[in-house]
């Protein structure tokens, strides 16, 4: 008998975590350099990444009169939103400007947000789900608003939390029906009572409500609108870590809800996932091509990923839950890295935005360039990264379950997007046009994270044996399938 | 008896929530929400949930909006202004909003069929058995919305106190 607080272990060492970092941040003096709290933070971030490795060798089962659940697919994507959030951390601990204030609170906020995806990834329990959706979220909101030098920063604040909220309503209001259907809010208890519905239209009017609060925070079209504002005016390492983090997620609990609670409807909400997945990478790979704000542009191009990921789902089994495990880790690792390249050449007061803005990067500094050009290459989806195995293993679980159409869309966009990455690849390439711009400082945290993510992104194109595995294994948490 | 209460407390949380997003002034709006909320609260009493009825009553009607029409107050907010996006919300947004109504609308009525009638408090009468739900089947969530909360403080504190560093 595991006792209660050891499932959610992970999420107690994060919560104690940022409490520690706001306590030390008020007992600084005004003035002190607030770059300890961030290491202080990232040491918060790493045991919890240690936890939750640990939480993989308990055998899986249910907590809090089954609130939670770990399993193997709880510990993946716990150690994968550890991962990010901490090469998030390290990311901001130089870049952010020297004047910013509120640093103490920019960790604590990153910490604590952490906790919400992280119980997003292990919550059975609607209301959890929700509240946990709500930590993240809110944290999240805040952190994309701290510009506020610039008009832009509050803007982004403010669109991503009305439109947030709008969505969470929508994901609220879907709980409400489902529990009026079933009578549970427990994600195995709406299984096992579906069929007994007293009312299957309350249960498909539930279903719908609760994906398009989910598509929303995965950015999926047609509930993407949001997503290049907001990139737009959030700091870089802020970007790096909403980009990736919430979205692994909100996949996770996207997986949850359609293979835990509703495998019944599996018939229904494919179709429905289909048209989803065609529209987020058609949307988001036109939408690119026009682009000239770099931000902007791989704004769009997370929601064509968004789309690739959501094309797996068409496999059959639970084939598509491991393709998805393995593509958001991919996803994750190549993201985090740009991002974190683009905040480090632009330097803190963020002087590049446009794609042009990038020309002689590689000439100014050959490591920058040439990582940039890495994670460009593994977005484009070349052999040997990450970002192509993960979408070959995303279409072909795809073409398995016969939608070889929808796989040969997928490798049509991938052509187009190919284009706009290339784009910014020959801006990287190309000599400087005169001005100077100034060099961001390579200081050990931004190596560790930014080798980090390279290595991970090297890692799953050329030996992905191991992570693919562990996909697999998670998948396996999903057995009840018929 | 209850029909006619329902039908006329039904009837004011409806004015309120039209009159509410009808009125330009902030303050006027927030009154409105104030009607919508003590109406819902008669609703839920006569459906026999006395607690979320007092609930209803404390947090939303009370604590919520002496908050809310504070806030407006002290930002001395004036008329709400009209621009172009505010008129194609309004062209558009009505009919959504219509659109969306007739799909709950008709998903709920088709659903109504299967019911028979139920007693919200059939279950949880007492403080104790609501205590129970609360911390004991409930504990984890409502734990977790210290850490909301706690969020929610820390990021009002980043945001809103300025920049200039004595403040």
């Amino acid at each position: 008998m595991t006792p209660d607080l050891f499932r959610i272990l992970p999420e107690v060492v994060l919560t104690l975590a940022g409490v520690l970092v706001m306590l030390a941040d008020s007992s600084l003096p005004q003035q002190a350099d607030r770059r300890p709290l961030g290491w202080l933070a990232a040491l918060g971030v790493t045991a919890a990444l240690g936890a939750s490795l640990w939480q993989g060798s308990l055998p899986s089962g249910t907590a809090f009169y089954g609130s939670v659940q770990t399993d193997a697919f709880s510990t993946f994507f716990h150690v994968l939103i550890c991962g990010i959030v901490l090469a998030a951390i390290l990311l901001s601990i130089d870049a952010l400007p020297e004047g910013q204030h509120h640093r103490g609170e920019y960790f604590a906020l990153m910490v604590f947000g952490a906790v919400g995806m992280c119980l997003l990834t292990s919550a059975v329990e609607l209301l959890v789900v929700f509240i946990a959706l709500e930590i993240s979220s809110i944290s999240t909101y805040v952190l994309a608003g701290y510009r506020k030098d610039t008009a832009k920063g509050p803007e982004s604040a403010m669109k991503y939390f009305l439109l947030g909220s709008f969505a969470t309503a929508f994901l609220l209001y879907g709980i409400a029906m489902i529990f009026g259907a079933t009578g549970t809010t427990k994600i195995p208890e709406i299984a096992a009572l579906l069929p007994a519905a007293r009312s299957h239209t309350l249960v498909l009017l539930a279903f719908a409500l609760m994906m398009v609060g989910v598509l929303f925070k995965v950015s999926a079209a047609p509930f993407h609108v949001w997503t290049p504002d907001v990139y737009e005016g959030a700091p870089t390492p802020v970007v790096a870590l909403m980009s990736t983090a919430p979205k692994v997620a909100a996949f996770a609990l996207l997986v949850r809800l359609l293979y835990g609670a509703f495998p019944l409807l599996h018939a229904l909400w494919m179709p429905l996932l289909w048209i989803v997945a065609v529209l987020s990478m058609t949307v988001g790979n036109l939408a690119a091509l026009r682009q000239q704000n770099a931000k902007r542009m791989l704004a769009y191009s997370s929601i064509a990923h968004a789309g690739y990921l959501l094309a797996a789902l068409a496999g059959s089994g639970t084939e598509p839950i491991a393709a998805i495990a393995f593509y958001t880790a991919a996803y994750a690792a190549m993201n985090v890295g740009i991002f974190g390249l683009m905040s480090l050449v632009a330097g803190t007061s963020e002087r590049r935005s446009t794609i042009a803005d990038y020309r002689g990067v590689l000439a100014e500094s050959p490591l920058a360039g040439g990582l940039m050009l890495l994670f460009l290459i593994s977005l484009i989806g070349i052999p040997f990264t990450g970002g192509f195995f993960a979408k070959f293993y995303s279409f072909s679980t795809a073409m398995q379950g016969g939608a070889t159409w929808l796989a040969l869309i997928g490798l049509l966009n991938s052509g187009i997007a190919a284009a706009y990455y290339l784009r910014f690849a020959m801006a990287v390439v190309q000599p400087k046009n005169g001005k100077t711009a100034p060099e961001g400082r390579w200081s050990v945290a931004t190596v560790v994270a930014i080798f980090a993510a390279g290595g991970t992104t090297l890692a799953l194109g050329i030996a992905p044996g191991w992570v693919l595995h562990m996909a697999s294994t998670a998948a396996q948490s999903f057995s009840l399938l018929h | 008896m209850h029909l006619v209460l329902f039908f006329i407390f039904a009837l004011f949380a409806l004015a309120g929530a039209a009159n509410l997003l009808l009125q330009k002034h902030p303050i006027n709006s927030a009154l409105s929400l104030i009607v919508v909320m003590s109406s819902l609260a008669v609703l839920y009493l006569l459906l026999g949930a006395e607690f979320l009825a007092m609930a209803q009553v404390i947090v939303y009607a009370g604590a919520i909006m002496v908050l809310f029409t504070f806030v407006v107050m002290l930002l001395n907010e004036g008329r709400e202004e009209k621009t172009w996006g505010s008129s194609a919300a309004r062209v558009v947004g009505f009919p959504a909003v219509v659109a969306l109504l007739a799909v709950l609308a008709s998903a709920i009525l088709r659903a109504g069929r299967h019911y028979g009638t139920v007693s919200l408090s059939d279950g949880i009468t007492t403080t104790q058995d609501l205590s129970r739900v609360l911390f004991r089947d409930l504990l984890l969530p409502f734990e977790l919305t210290s850490v909301l909360i706690l969020i929610a403080i820390l990021g009002a504190v980043a945001l809103a106190r300025k920049d200039d560093g004595n403040a």
